[in-house]
Formats: structure tokens, C-alpha cells, sequence
């Protein structure tokens, strides 16, 4: 067992290598063999109009002139090691794991990934408890009672939580709870949980329920399907034949193996969202990985893209660690293969 | 150029003559809340639409509340030295305060330069390359201690000559001889810095490279807030920039909030142009930009931060609704949008061929993707009806309706030999939706009259470096026609004019002229009006200019941008300033 962790951890390890120096090709490599200059990505993070020595002075305090090979040394040194930069009359330090300085903003990106972390775990996990309780139940409901009324009409707003895109569920529900009711706090109101917690229930609520709405859907129809499956099995009419009542029939026998699916989509489900749910987090203005992310792409901010970029692959590369394990756990046939 | 929008004039024709000189602009305002109808969201149900363009709308002197700004991005910087975002040559004067400004008020009073730290204007030399400034005594930071003269030049020498503040303008490092300086990051000794002198604590002495009469615009952006060698963090210094004016930063954190509380240092005896009225201000930065103007509506929210307006479905809704098109202003931004045809490339070499472009095109279908009426008014000159010494003509009417005079346009193309049209390419930033649109109209209209156009999209971020801005690139391509944008930093003629019809402006890359218009008369009467000090003159020489551009027929107009901006009720003290074009931000209150 240990041996075969140890084996995962060292391929999730690569992984993240293969990860980093992919995503430092897409950004650095490919814009320069389709003959970006360094002068011409330097002149983004200047001021219009810059003089070519203003622009010069940009190439060399980004190091955009060095070799790319020198770029990602110094990147991957930096996250080992940590390095310097210059802020004009003093240095700033961006201790290991330093995943680069913000071209736009002037700040290290590790510390402002950790910044937006609690944002994003917030809004994730809350989105991820009521979309496998509501999911889950409307779906073991719907088997139960195929064909019927309530089937269909869970079945039509499922089919409908997984059509309609966040940002369109997102503005109609702030626009009728937030800003015509008056329920629920408008967009831009996330307020961390240890300032308060109050407002931090408050504020997350809509963005929870828009987010948890398109997952449960998605989790209703495969739980509603697996059910079906399942309730058809020759060991649950074995189980019914032994006279086990119907509810233990369905929760110890008939559920337990629907879920094993499940939790396996689940936990790359929330890895990928604490990698950033970015059009939550844009549509509600929440201060996350997501909303960090798609604004380091709007400005070209590079260093952050790349931060995210791996940030993310880290939570995915870690729920599919997790899940591999589980597995072996689970199942000691997946051992041996 | 700043980067969105940096100064306008209020209206001209018929805004002006409603009245802005009994708005009361420059007073107190009213002492008790004179606005009605104080539904949050509603707007100001006493006001009209573009009342505030004229006039203070909501007059009051009621202090304390937050004062809430919502920003859908975040800015190049929150120092005063490092940022060319319009909207924050507005906001820094909360807590910086530049040599001098503009006065408080709506309308053509706005742009009237006045003292801020200094006690007038400067006085220049009889030859015209030293400008001093004597600044008031008894100015002083948020901590107490007293803004000095040294603190003024070590601003300019930190903005202009490093390395690391890149984001705000080069004007002074352009224009003061200050030798072969290496900044202050490089060379601690201020001495060194031969660009201005200060032979007191109390002046300030600017020694130029060449005569430049309009130097008391420079003087009035940002940079000119003084700075503390002492307190100067760099880049980091945005965080903690020492404040002179009625607020100082209570906690910045990068891309996320913006706090500012009073400063209880600030003097107002000393400062006519701003208020200290809330208690606090709130700047929450990247937010969604549609959701923003929900929070507007609702009153949830106070102002737009940027300036620039709502977005199109917070338009339509206002639009069809007249109670909330009263709680709008509709101004003018700096910006001329337009085409510009290069005169290297064939057949534009010929001024016939440009001129059959100016007649053909339908100014209607390229107003449209601005917005319509609401997003600009159709254009026929170079210079913005905002901008000091702007005058009304056009040389190339184009219909009674402005959809083209076509039998004109066909005229002109048989007297470049080419009557049966030809072929061009259209050059435009691929990722500007309206702008594409605009590419997408004009290549229409020249369809009418034979003329083949061809769009080519490039990115915006090398439009200048690389494309359109490369002469080069341009010749080889055969861009005829490029689609931009302009807008001046400070209102005057040549703040609009120098950069994009200079002849010796052209540049290798980074060219804003074009035309690649290099005509000896246009630069020689740049260099005469920047050497002329009375300002009548000189506003005459820049219509003259604008003229001559015109005359070439290498500037095709499509409109001079207007902005729809709302003011929720709550808001008090609310007038559109002509010098940035967007509401007064020194000035705003909230009700309780």
C-alpha cells in the first residue's frame, strides 16, 4: 500500500512538472515563435504612449529578454527558492514558493493565491453540500417513483439546471433576490467568514444555491440513473426476497453502490472548483481563484495565469490522488494492477 | 493620451447657454439636502437629464455616511505618480494634491485652471524656459509634517525618471532639461536632478528644454503631488501615499478594495476646490460590470469608478424608462473616434481617392455602434467639441441625412483615376467589438461606390507596436484605412493635436500619426502656437491646424463620443466636471 502511494504521489509530482512547463510554453513560447518581441510584450505593462526606453526598462526589470530556458529557470527556481524584485528603491521578497511577481498589479502571486483562497473554498464546498444532499435526493426520489409526476417535473428542472449557464441563473437570481426583493445581499458583498460570519452565510447564499443548481441537476440524473441500475440487480431482489424492509433495501444496498460512481465524479467535481469557479465568481463579484484567473487573462498578467494555472492543477492532481487511493482502498484488485 | 477618458468640456452651444454660470458651481452648495424623491435607485426625481451637466444637482453640505465607488477592473496604480487612468487623474485628489487644477464647477468655469498647492499660477520666463511655482505655506501631510518644495521636485523626478514607474505619462522627462538624469532610484542625490530647482522650501523652478506655454496643464496632472524622498516605496507606494488633500488611504489591497478615510490634517482654508463630506470612501474594484450598474439602480452602489458609463442593458432599460433617464448625464468624452487613411499607401497617396472615402461613407451606419445619438455625435473635425479652440465646420458634408453623397464620392474617384472604386484593406483592433462594427459599416459604404475594402483584425495589445502603429507593417500590407480613437490629456488644441499630426511624430513603431501626414505648415504652426503666450492666439492656431488636417482628407471623423452615466439619489453635490468628463469626485457627498 505504501509503495503504491508513494508511487501515485511521485507521478502526481510529475504531473504538475509536465503542467508548469506546458502552460510556460503556451504563454512565453508560442506568442514568441509567432514573433512576439519582448518589446511588444513589455509594452503592455506600461503606461500608453511609453518612450522605447520606458519600454526597455520594462524588457529588463521582467527579464523578458533573457533566453526562455533562463525565464522558467528562474520561474522554477523561484518556487523552490523563492527570489527578489525590484519595487524601485528597495527590493521585495517572494519567499519560496514564489510562483512569480504580478506583471499588472506589482504583487507576488503566491501571497494573493493564498489571498483569494478562502473565497473560493467558501463558495466551493458550501455549493458542493447542497448540491449532493438536493442532487442526490431528488434523484433516488425520481427512481423510486419512475414515471410519475414528480419524476417528471424533477427530471425537467434537472434537464434545465444543466442547460442554462451560470451567468445567466446568476443575474436572474440576483436581479429578483438581491435587487427587487431585497432578500439577499447584491453582487460584490462576499465578506470573509472571520470578519463576519453573518454577512459571509448571507452574501454566499445566492452564489451557492446558482452554483449548487447546475451541479445537482447533472448529480440528480446520474444518481436517478444509477438507481435504476441498480434497483434492477439480482441481489437487491435477493434482499427483498430475505424480507429487509423496502428503506434498507434502497439506503444500505440499492444506494450505497449508486454512490460509488459519484463520489468519484465528486471529488474531481471540487477539485476542479477550488482550482477557481470562475464564472461564479465574475457573475457575484467574489474576490477567488476564478475571478483572479479570468482577470490575469483580460490584462496579460502572465505570472498570475501561470499561478493559477498550476494552483489549479494542484487541487485536480490531489482529488485524483485521493480518489486513487480511495480506490485501492476500496477495491485491492487496483493494487496489483 | 490617457487610457479611457481624460477630460471634457461641458456643453457647448445649447448646454451652455442653459445656464452653467448660475449653477452655483463653485459655492457650498445649499446647506440642507434641497433633492427630493429619496429612493435609493430612483435617481434624483427633481433633476432632469443632464442637469448635472449644467448645473450642481443635489446641493447639499450634510456630512458623515460612506461614500461607495464600484470599479468593474482595477487601475494601472492608486499613486498619483504612476497612473494615466482619466478616472484617476479625478479620484487621486481626494488625497494628492498637484501644483494646481482645474476649479470646481460644471460647464466652460470648469476648465479654468486654478492653484492647489501652489499659491497661482506659474510665472514664466521672458524666454519662456523657466516656469516657478510658489506653493502655500502651512500645506501638510496626513502625518503633520509640512509639504516642502523638495517634496515636489523628488515627485517629478520618481514619476518620470525611473524604471519602475511605468504606468503614468513622460511629459516632464520630455520637456524639462534635466540632462542625462538616472532617477532617484539610481542616484539618491536630488541634486543631481538639474530638471527643477528649488531655492527655498516655498518654490519651485522648472528649466525646460524649449518654450512651452501651455506648461501650467502639465503642472496640473498628478505627478505634481508631492512625495516624501523618505516615504517613497516604490511600486509599494500606492499603499501608503502621503496624503495632502481631504482623505488618506486607510488600506489598499491590490485588485480587491480601496478604503479611504478623513484626514484630519487638511486644511480647508487652503483648498477651494474640494469637500470633505463623507466619512469614509469605499472603492470595491473588479466587479461585474452589469452587476454594477444593478447595484446603481438599486442604490446600493454610488458611482461607476471608471466614469465611462453603464452598459448597454442597463442603457436600454434607462432608455425606455423617462423617470430613470432623468437620473443620467449624458457628456461628452475627450475622444474623437475616426479613421485615419495613410497617404503611402495606394491609391491614398492621392488625395482624390481620400476624398471620395470622405463623401461615401455613411456617418448614421458608423454612429450606430457607439450607442447612436446617446454615444456620440456625428464628427467633422479633428478636435472634439470639448476641447478649448475647437470650431464647427465640414469640409466634406456628406448628405443633408449624413449617409453619404455619393454622386460626389464617384466624382472624386474618376479624378484619381479611378472610376470605377479599387481595392483596400481596412485595419482594425479585432478584440474592440464596436470598432470592428464601425470597419464593418464604413466597408459598406464604400461598397456603394466600388470600393473593395478588406477588414484585417489585429490585437489590440501591438495595435501600436506592431500593426497599424508600424509605418512599415502598414506599407507592406497595404493598410489604407485604420480605425482609432483619441483623446487629449489636458483641453487644449495642441494637448489633442501634437501626437497624431506632428510630421516629426512618426514614428518606427508606436505611431499614432497614421496618416503618416508630415506636413511642414501643420508643424510649423504647432511650434508657433506652443510658443504663443496669449491663449486667444493660440486657440486660433489650433483651429487653423485642425483645418489644414482636415484639407487632406486623410481624417475621416465618425463621431465625438458621449457617455451615459447614472446618479443614483443618494448621491448629493453631483456635477459633471468638463476636466475629466465624468462626475467631480472631490465633491460628492451620500445622504443619511
Amino acid at each position: 500500500m505504501v509503495a503504491f502511494i508513494v508511487r501515485r504521489v511521485i507521478a502526481a509530482v510529475l504531473m504538475l512538472v509536465i503542467v508548469s512547463v506546458a502552460t510556460f510554453a503556451i504563454f512565453f513560447l508560442i506568442p514568441r515563435a509567432l514573433g512576439q518581441t519582448p518589446e511588444g510584450m513589455a509594452s503592455r505593462y506600461v503606461g500608453r504612449d511609453a518612450t522605447p526606453e520606458a519600454i526597455q526598462g520594462a524588457v529588463k526589470r521582467l527579464h523578458l529578454d533573457d533566453p526562455l530556458i533562463v525565464q522558467y529557470g528562474r520561474f522554477a527556481k523561484g518556487i523552490v527558492a523563492g527570489q527578489d524584485y525590484s519595487l524601485g528603491p528597495r527590493k521585495a521578497e517572494c519567499p519560496a514558493p514564489c510562483f512569480g511577481f504580478s506583471f499588472n498589479n506589482n504583487q507576488p502571486v503566491w501571497p494573493t493565491l493564498l489571498d483569494r483562497l478562502p473565497a473560493t473554498i467558501s463558495l466551493a464546498i458550501g455549493a458542493a453540500v447542497i448540491w449532493v444532499v438536493a442532487g442526490v435526493s431528488i434523484g433516488v426520489i425520481s427512481a423510486l417513483k419512475r414515471g410519475s409526476a414528480l419524476d417528471r417535473a424533477a427530471m425537467t428542472v434537472a434537464l434545465a439546471g444543466v442547460s442554462l449557464p451560470i451567468y445567466f441563473t446568476g443575474l436572474v437570481s440576483l436581479a429578483l433576490f438581491a435587487y427587487t426583493l431585497g432578500i439577499f445581499p447584491g453582487g460584490g458583498s462576499y465578506t470573509p467568514i472571520t470578519t463576519n460570519p453573518v454577512m459571509w452565510f448571507q452574501a454566499l447564499v445566492l452564489p451557492w444555491i446558482t452554483l449548487a443548481f447546475l451541479y445537482a441537476a447533472l448529480y440528480a440524473r446520474l444518481t436517478r440513473a444509477g438507481m435504476l441500475e441498480t434497483m434492477g440487480e439480482d441481489y437487491i431482489r435477493t434482499a427483498r426476497a430475505k424480507g429487509l424492509k423496502e428503506r434498507t433495501v434502497v439506503t444500505k444496498h440499492a444506494l450505497r453502490a449508486t454512490l460509488t460512481p459519484i463520489l468519484t465524479i465528486f471529488g474531481l467535481d471540487l477539485g476542479l472548483l477550488l482550482g477557481g469557479a470562475v464564472l461564479t465568481e465574475s457573475t457575484f463579484s467574489i474576490p477567488g481563484i476564478g475571478k483572479l484567473v479570468i482577470d490575469a487573462i483580460r490584462g496579460n498578467d502572465l505570472p498570475v495565469v501561470l499561478g493559477v494555472t498550476l494552483f489549479a492543477a494542484f487541487f485536480i492532481v490531489l482529488a485524483n490522488l485521493i480518489v486513487d487511493i480511495l480506490y485501492a482502498v476500496v477495491d485491492p484488485r487496483v493494487r496489483l494492477s | 493620451m490617457r487610457k479611457t477618458k481624460a477630460l471634457a468640456l461641458a456643453a457647448l452651444g445649447t448646454a451652455l447657454t442653459m445656464g452653467l454660470a448660475a449653477c452655483g458651481g463653485t459655492a457650498g452648495g445649499g446647506g440642507n439636502n434641497t433633492g427630493a424623491g429619496n429612493t435609493a435607485g430612483t435617481g434624483t426625481s427633481a433633476a432632469k437629464h443632464n442637469d448635472g451637466y449644467t448645473k450642481v444637482v443635489n446641493p447639499s453640505d450634510a456630512k458623515g455616511g460612506t461614500l461607495k465607488f464600484a470599479y468593474s477592473d482595477e487601475p494601472d496604480s492608486m499613486d498619483p505618480g504612476n497612473t494615466y487612468y482619466a478616472f484617476n487623474w479625478n479620484f487621486t485628489r481626494l488625497y494628492a494634491r498637484p501644483l494646481l487644477t482645474y476649479a470646481a464647477a460644471p460647464g466652460e468655469a470648469g476648465l479654468k485652471l486654478v492653484p492647489d498647492l501652489a499659491e497661482g499660477l506659474g510665472e514664466a520666463s521672458e524666454d519662456g524656459l523657466t516656469w516657478t511655482y510658489k506653493i502655500k505655506k502651512g500645506i501638510k501631510y496626513d502625518d503633520g509634517t509640512e509639504v516642502k518644495a523638495a517634496d515636489v521636485k523628488y515627485a517629478i523626478a520618481r514619476s518620470n525618471f525611473t524604471e519602475e514607474l511605468t504606468d503614468g505619462p513622460k511629459y516632464f522627462a520630455e520637456y524639462l532639461d534635466a540632462g542625462d538624469y538616472k532617477g532617484p532610484y539610481k542616484d539618491k542625490n536630488l541634486d543631481n536632478f538639474k530638471g527643477v530647482e528649488t531655492p527655498d522650501d516655498y518654490t519651485v523652478v522648472f528649466k525646460l528644454k524649449k518654450p512651452f506655454s501651455e506648461f501650467d496643464f502639465l503642472v496640473a496632472n498628478p505627478q505634481s503631488a508631492p512625495v516624501p524622498q523618505a516615504k517613497d516605496t516604490g511600486l509599494e507606494y500606492e499603499k501608503t501615499v502621503a496624503s495632502t488633500g481631504p482623505y488618506k488611504i486607510e488600506s489598499y489591497e491590490v485588485g480587491k478594495q480601496f478604503n479611504l478615510v478623513k484626514n484630519e490634517n487638511w486644511d480647508p482654508a487652503t483648498d477651494t476646490t474640494r469637500k470633505q463630506l463623507p466619512d469614509r470612501i469605499e472603492v470595491q474594484m473588479k466587479q461585474s460590470g452589469e452587476d454594477i450598474d444593478q447595484r446603481l439602480l438599486a442604490g446600493q452602489v454610488h458611482v461607476d469608478l471608471g466614469g465611462t458609463g453603464v452598459q448597454p442593458a442597463a442603457r436600454a432599460k434607462i432608455v425606455a424608462d423617462p423617470k430613470l433617464k432623468d437620473s443620467t448625464d449624458n457628456p461628452y468624452t475627450p475622444f474623437n473616434r475616426y479613421a485615419m487613411m495613410s497617404t503611402k499607401v495606394a491609391p491614398f497617396d492621392n488625395i482624390d481617392c481620400r476624398k471620395a472615402v470622405q463623401y461615401a461613407t455613411d456617418q448614421v451606419a458608423t454612429q450606430a455602434p457607439w450607442g447612436g445619438p446617446l454615444g456620440g455625435d456625428i464628427g467633422s473635425t479633428l478636435m472634439t467639441p470639448t476641447t478649448v479652440g475647437y470650431q464647427q465646420y465640414d469640409l466634406f458634408p456628406n448628405g443633408a441625412d449624413n449617409k453619404g453623397d455619393l454622386a460626389k464620392a464617384k466624382e472624386h474617384l474618376a479624378a484619381c483615376g479611378q472610376p470605377n472604386g479599387f481595392e483596400t484593406n481596412i485595419a482594425v483592433r479585432g478584440d474592440r467589438v464596436k470598432e470592428v462594427q464601425v470597419a464593418e459599416a464604413l466597408q459598406a459604404s464604400l461598397d456603394r461606390v466600388g470600393i473593395k475594402a478588406t477588414i484585417k483584425k489585429y490585437p489590440s495589445g501591438d495595435w501600436s507596436a506592431q500593426y497599424a502603429g508600424k509605418p512599415d507593417f502598414v506599407h507592406q500590407n497595404k493598410l489604407g484605412i485604420m480605425i482609432a480613437g483619441w483623446g487629449a490629456d489636458w483641453p487644449s488644441g495642441f494637448g489633442f493635436l501634437s501626437q497624431i499630426v506632428d510630421g516629426r511624430f512618426i514614428k518606427p513603431s508606436g505611431n499614432y500619426n497614421m496618416m503618416e501626414l508630415n506636413d511642414p505648415a501643420v508643424n510649423d504652426l504647432l511650434d508657433k502656437g506652443i510658443q504663443t503666450t496669449d491663449p486667444a492666439e493660440r486657440n486660433k492656431i489650433w483651429a487653423e491646424v485642425d483645418k489644414k488636417v482636415m484639407e487632406s482628407a486623410a481624417f475621416l471623423p465618425f463621431v465625438y463620443e458621449k457617455t451615459l452615466i447614472f446618479r443614483p439619489s443618494s448621491l448629493t453635490n453631483v456635477y459633471v466636471h468638463p476636466a475629466y468628463g465624468m462626475y467631480d469626485y472631490t465633491w460628492l457627498g451620500v445622504q443619511q
